[in-house]
């Protein structure tokens, strides 16, 4: 049996991640984190016409990154997962145009980064695919102009407000030996706080993000010291500080080796209000960060918990409150062998 | 004088507007409308007139003082054509200050591009 517990699922087969590619624009670039994206854009607009093809370009470049570092062929893809955060999902739709491998489309929000992780190893460990292409991206204007007010507008935000990070991220995952292996994942159930501002998404996915942590530590019957960093998707400073608090009132305590890609990617000089978000702030902060950490030795097992706030602008019109959800994946180094 | 009295009871009517969103949790959508309601019943009752004689721009640049030109438009209107100048007079002068922003934005739009 695969699944452990309620909602985890433990890999029998030896999964890698075989190659990462990240593109970013020039908030992310000029960032404490700039040295660890593959690409750097100077330019919103990605030398595009518009805010959505700019975003467009950004994934396509994350995947052509990706499959060069690994040295990995479009006719090697058994599978592409993407996702992202436009209507109908048009970023993920329009590039998987140019991958001639099937596609199926994600969409968990700000989740879909270990969405895509989860679903693809899934696929690889039950012999559905050899090698899976998993990608998403976000961008600062699409997304404002999706979820609140178009940036045009000049709308006031809230400290609370987070700020979406512009960029894509792309993994290849396989059997074939990588540095880096995923071991199980965690599905989350949505949770709904009841709270209904798109202007502080941080407390409304806080409680999805400790639901999951907490349901993954019961199903393996680890504990938080089990893991070198524990690491969500971009709960912001508002809810990085609610999920410890939910987390040490179930009895964990999570301090020492937490962090938040949202509070990662940006300096809190560069005006981000409360810190980044988006689906693209976990991916490139994962894959383009962390994943190098590993690498360099600094960290040996993380835990990613990418958080995902379901809302839709019409949803929030009619007054209705923020669903949420979190999907973890476990990843580890792998030893040189020698 | 005429500046100060300008700032003093502009700044009064956008800091309202900002109490508004920032402890009434009103969205920016509804802080206007509710303005420019405001100024619509403040100028049918004479005491917008009185606000602008002291504070000039400083109460007619706000939004409510869009709401205050509509009212007076109809209310200009009102004793030639009756009830009809509701219609008929609600944009004698505001119609003045909506052309002025539409071809404002259009050559702003014909010039720039959004940078974030």
């Amino acid at each position: 049996m695969k699944l452990a517990g309620k909602q985890t699922w433990v890999f029998e087969h030896d999964i890698y991640i075989q190659a990462t590619g990240t593109a970013v624009g020039p908030l992310e670039a000029d960032g404490p984190l700039r040295e660890s994206f593959d690409i750097a854009h100077d330019d919103l607009y990605c030398g595009e016409k518009t805010w959505e093809l700019a975003e467009r370009r950004l994934m396509q470049e994350a995947i052509g990154v990706c499959l060069q570092k690994g040295n990995i062929s479009f006719s090697d893809i058994d599978i592409f997962l993407a996702g992202d955060l436009l209507n109908q999902n048009v970023t993920a739709n329009y590039v998987a145009r140019t991958v001639p491998a099937p596609f199926l489309c994600m969409f968990g929000a700000c989740a879909t980064s270990m969405q895509t992780i989860a679903v693809g190893a899934a696929l690889i460990d039950g012999g559905f695919a050899r090698t899976v292409l998993a990608a998403t991206s976000s961008h600062n204007a699409t997304a404002e102009r999706q979820f609140r007010y178009p940036t045009e507008l000049g709308v006031q935000k809230p400290k609370t407000a987070t700020f979406t990070v512009t960029g894509a991220g792309a993994a290849v995952m396989g059997r074939k030996r990588g540095r880096w292996r995923i071991t199980a994942a965690t599905i989350g159930k949505v949770i709904d706080a009841g709270t209904a501002n798109p202007f502080d998404m941080g407390s409304a996915m806080a409680p999805a993000a400790a639901s999951t942590i907490e349901q993954h530590f019961i199903d393996l019957g680890t504990s938080p010291a089990d893991y070198d960093l524990i690491v969500t998707g971009d709960l912001s400073r508002v809810g990085s500080v609610i999920v410890r608090q939910l987390l040490a009132e179930s009895g964990y305590n999570v301090t020492d080796n937490y962090n938040d890609c949202g509070l990662m990617i940006y300096r809190p000089d560069q005006n981000v209000f409360a810190g980044g978000s988006g689906c693209a702030c976990c991916a490139v902060v994962t894959y383009g960060h962390l994943l190098k950490e590993m690498e360099r030795g600094a960290l040996q097992k993380i835990f990613v918990v990418a958080t995902g706030a379901l809302l839709s602008p019409t949803m929030m019109q009619q007054k209705q409150s923020i669903p949420a959800v979190a999907h973890g994946v476990v990843m580890e180094a792998v030893k040189e062998e020698r | 004088m005429d500046y100060v009295m300008a700032f003093m009871v502009g700044g009064a009517l956008c800091a309202i507007a900002q109490l508004f969103m920032d402890i009434g949790k009103f969205s920016q959508m509804h802080v206007m409308s509710l303005f420019v309601a405001a100024g619509v019943v403040l100028g049918i009752g004479g005491i917008y007139d009185r606000l602008i004689a002291i504070a000039g721009a400083g109460a007619a640049f706000p939004i409510s003082g869009f709401g205050y030109f509509l009212a007076k438009g109809v209310l200009a209107q009102s004793g030639a054509a009756g009830w009809l100048a509701v219609s008929s007079g609600m944009f004698q002068f505001a119609g003045a200050i909506l052309s002025f922003a539409i071809v404002l934005s259009f050559f702003t739009a014909l010039l720039c591009k959004p940078k974030g």
